[in-house]
């Protein structure tokens, strides 16, 4: 077993090799060999989601040295139930990322071929590390080729752009996330997870590892206000590539956010330690899903929605640490499994998501809400496949994403036993916020799904749109199947990742989980989704028969009501799209409750003068106002930095070597001056 | 090794010969004292790096010594020498900073060589740490040097001062491979015979030796370009 993960690692630097080469062959070899990339990344991504399944049943692998590497830091690799949990995640969305690729990335320059496995390899050593600085060249190396596949797209300014600034944030992670690895170390310099347990952060370290953390992975994960790249980047990247960034590297970046904050460094914190962590989750999720609710672009509606979905998940690991610092295991757990559950549920709907998104884009050739319409149609499988990923990300029971919400609400309410007044009205106020956002998150998800798949055509486009290949299809099923899955069964999953809780929580497992049911504690409220989706469907099944009983004539399909409209005109023959609602429309009421503030929301009717005969017209729009008063200081300090480098580079030749000197004098009194400086 | 025994007080003698001319350096007021004074310690380097051939039983030092002796201490002088009667340059220099201030200057910078290196290398034998301190001493008075005057030979002077400092470092080291010694040697009299081309060029064309006067042809300043 101890071989596997190095196996898998070196089979995916073998394809992206072979990606490299895809471009020197003529048409069929390139293609074959675009093929082979593609089925191999899923191959090996099935890999690792067996290993992982595996390491979770049979409780890890035991860290092996690698042969190579740095003689201060030697690499290694180890499996552990926490990081076999987001393996597993990888592996099932990295298959059916994969498989949807053979189908529609197979005709694809060696640009876009070579950073693919790369991009997969650097997730899975980020994951399969066991010290922090194999953790952070895995993180680094995810970054990077992330980087070299948003900025593959064809070049257009906006494009540009989104890579411009991908690629900042990736580097604003870096700078954070290795001066942070570098305080956890200390003087000892043991980077190994185990030494580095033994001696978590203190004093004035602890406040700037977990500034710098959670800067660093919060940047990665698009926690608020660092999120302003992710509906930047997430559009420009190609389908199966923006269902890995939001799927699954958001996760990556919460493991690193849970391995450092929580089981390394969670060890004997104060109470606070958590309460950053809540704060930046809470906000995250409610810009995001308000966001969610405004934006016409599906893939990035969905972005937006993917910022809502981290919030939650970071504040559930906040909630387990605080928790943890209280001495209350049992809860402490049931936060972190709250939080497991839901990366592991959202990573996989969401990636359904963005598969079903690239999917329509391909078929109807438009992400824009308001040129899709009545695809259910044309695609029936996708709109169902979809339809089930949307009510997942929506929290419907008894799908995935309301397992996770549940029990991170249960945590939330029985947090409370906490003693501080100060935490207690933090706790209400996350209490409502999460809830809000579970609302915003549901009224996003049936905008998405009901303008892109009901209605009436809204371009001709549209009608031309085929239904998925079977390849297409079984990926999309298959996450799908997950969705359910997952939501029907979250007992034995959860049982399976006791490990992984209680390397969040201090505390084994969590407390009241049976096969058919979890529950936050022994006198609490159960939740048993299986009778609970019987139930449903029995209601279902009991409300069909009864209006099929009580109908006196048989169902039949009429032409849709289209808001009074009559015969469409000849040059509109789909009808007036005027008429039935848009995505604008969909978005007002809530753009007039909460996005005059949050989102600087504005409408304002433009009427004619009197005397004109043109329309009134009613003009409205918002954007996130956090990224640009974030990165307009930035501007403002690059712009003094250089006029101060140019002075610089006027200097007279003696005030250089002046320079020179005054550094080195200046650097050997640091020397001799600092405690302790000179004993080294 | 210590206070009392012959060659710790021969190598201490020579080595604060050695810094002593940096001094002596610093405060000349004609370039032929310059000269002169960069000539004697040139000298001394030869016999502070011949004892510690002699000290450690390496011969390689003493070959080292030769070079020194012959390099620093005849020709270099010598060239700088003709260099200044050709240029028929003034013969006078004039410091952008006091004499008097630039020794203050210099104490200080001893002083703080002694502070980073003494408690720096608190294993190593008490010989190799003096020697350190001086050698160290030795560098930044070149530097100082070099900072302090206008005069394109007073810089070059105190360069190669500078590498009289990195040939006494590289002597008091035990073990030190000669290949090191001499390439390091051998890239700062590159530098130095570079420098003195610019010499040339600079007297050539602008008349002086005044390097300040550079400043007014170089090119890409805000302003010019536009």
């Amino acid at each position: 077993m101890t071989a596997a993960p190095v196996l898998l690692l070196c089979l995916l630097l073998l394809l992206a090799a072979a990606g490299a080469f895809a471009g020197r062959w003529p048409a069929p070899f390139g293609i074959a060999i675009a093929r082979l990339v593609h089925g191999g990344c899923a191959a090996v991504s099935a890999g690792f989601a067996l290993l992982a399944i595996l390491a979770l049943a049979t409780g890890g692998m035991a860290p092996v040295l690698l042969p190579f590497g740095p003689p201060w830091a030697p690499l290694s690799l180890g499996l552990d139930a926490l990081s076999a949990w987001f393996l597993l995640l990888l592996g099932l969305a990295g298959l059916a990322a994969g498989l949807f690729a053979l189908e529609r990335e197979v005709a694809v320059p060696p640009r876009r071929l070579l950073p693919w496995p790369l991009f997969l390899a650097g997730m899975a050593l980020t994951l399969l590390a066991a010290d922090a600085f194999t953790l952070l060249l895995g993180f680094e190396l995810m970054s990077l080729a992330s980087w070299a596949l948003v900025a593959s797209s064809p070049a257009d300014a906006e494009a540009r752009a989104a890579a411009r600034q991908y690629l900042g944030f990736a580097l604003f992670a870096a700078a954070c996330l290795v001066p942070a690895v570098g305080l956890m170390g200390g003087l000892a310099g043991d980077l190994s997870f185990a030494g580095l347990r033994a001696a978590p952060p203190q004093g004035w370290a602890a406040v700037a590892v977990l500034a710098l953390v959670l800067a660093g992975a919060g940047a990665k994960a698009g926690l608020v206000p660092l999120h302003g790249w992710l509906p930047l980047a997430h559009p420009v990247a190609p389908g199966p590539v923006s269902a890995l960034l939001s799927g699954v590297m958001t996760k990556v970046a919460l493991y690193v956010m849970a391995r450092l904050l929580l089981d390394l460094g969670g060890l004997g914190q104060p109470l606070w330690w958590g309460v950053p962590l809540m704060v930046m989750g809470a906000a995250s999720a409610v810009l995001g899903a308000l966001r969610a609710g405004q934006e016409r672009d599906t893939k990035v509606l969905l972005a937006c929605s993917t910022i809502e979905h981290v919030g939650l998940v970071t504040l559930g690991l906040g909630l387990a640490a605080t928790l943890r610092a209280a001495d209350l295991g049992p809860l402490a757990a049931l936060a972190a499994a709250a939080a497991l559950l839901h990366a592991l549920a959202h990573g996989l709907f969401k990636t359904l998501l963005f598969l079903v998104a690239a999917e329509v884009q391909h078929a109807a050739g438009s992400r824009r809400l308001d040129s899709l319409g009545a695809l259910v149609h044309a695609m029936p499988a996708v709109a169902l496949c979809a339809l089930v990923g949307a009510a997942a990300a929506a929290a419907l029971p008894p799908l995935s994403g309301f397992a996770g919400e549940w029990l991170l609400l249960q945590a939330l309410l029985g947090a409370w036993r906490v003693g501080e007044l100060g935490f207690q009205v933090l706790v209400a106020a996350c209490t409502a916020l999460a809830a809000l956002a579970a609302a915003l998150g549901a009224a996003a998800m049936l905008r998405f799904w009901g303008l892109a798949f009901l209605g009436r055509p809204r371009g001709p486009r549209t009608l031309g749109a085929q239904d998925a290949p079977p390849l297409v299809r079984a990926a999309l099923a298959g996450l799908a199947g997950l969705a359910v899955l997952i939501g029907l069964l979250p007992g034995p999953l959860l049982m399976l990742g006791a490990g992984a809780i209680g390397a969040l929580s201090g505390h084994p497992g969590l407390p009241e989980a049976a096969p058919l049911s979890v529950s936050p504690s022994v006198q609490g409220a159960d939740y048993a989704p299986l009778p609970l989706a019987v139930l449903l469907g029995l209601l279902g099944a009991g409300l069909v028969w009864l209006c099929r009983r009580l109908s006196p004539q048989p169902a039949r399909r009429g032409p849709a009501w289209d808001g009074g409209f009559q015969a469409p005109p000849p040059h509109l023959p789909f009808g007036d799209p005027a008429t039935q609602p848009g995505a604008d429309g969909f978005a007002q009421p809530l753009r007039r409750m909460l996005g005059g503030r949050l989102l600087a929301a504005h409408e304002a009717v433009h009427r004619p003068p009197p005397g004109d005969t043109a329309p009134a017209r009613l003009e409205s729009g918002f954007h996130d106002p956090l990224p640009g008063r974030l990165l307009a200081p930035l501007v403002a300090l690059r712009e003094r930095l250089s006029v101060a480098a140019e002075r610089l580079r006027d200097l007279s030749l003696r005030r250089l070597l002046m320079l020179g000197f005054g550094t080195l004098v200046l650097l050997l009194l640091l020397l001799a001056l600092l405690p302790g400086g000179g004993a080294r | 090794m210590g206070f009392g025994q012959l060659s710790y007080d021969m190598a201490h003698l020579l080595g604060g010969g050695v810094l002593l001319f940096s001094f002596v350096l610093l405060y000349q007021r004609r370039l032929s004292g310059v000269i002169a004074a960069f000539a004697a310690q040139g000298a001394l380097l030869a016999l502070a790096v011949a004892w510690q051939g002699w000290a450690q039983g390496a011969p390689g030092l003493y070959l080292t010594a030769l070079l020194a002796a012959v390099a620093q201490a005849v020709l270099l002088p010598l060239a700088l020498r003709r260099l200044v009667r050709h240029l028929a340059v003034q013969r006078a220099v004039e410091p952008a900073l006091g004499i008097g201030a630039s020794m203050v200057a210099g104490v200080a910078l001893v002083a703080l060589a002694l502070m980073v290196v003494l408690p720096a290398t608190a294993g190593a034998g008490l010989q190799a740490r003096e020697d350190l301190a001086l050698a160290l001493s030795v560098v930044l008075l070149g530097m100082l040097m070099m900072i302090t005057r206008h005069n394109a030979i007073s810089q070059l002077v105190g360069l190669l001062s500078l590498e009289n400092g990195l040939v006494l470092a590289a002597s008091g080291v035990r073990g030190m491979p000669l290949v090191l010694e001499l390439s390091t040697a051998a890239l700062v009299l590159m530098l130095a015979a570079v420098a003195g081309f610019f010499v040339f060029r600079l007297r050539e064309s602008l008349a002086s030796l005044d390097v300040s006067a550079l400043h007014a042809h170089r090119g890409e300043r805000e302003g010019e370009g536009a």
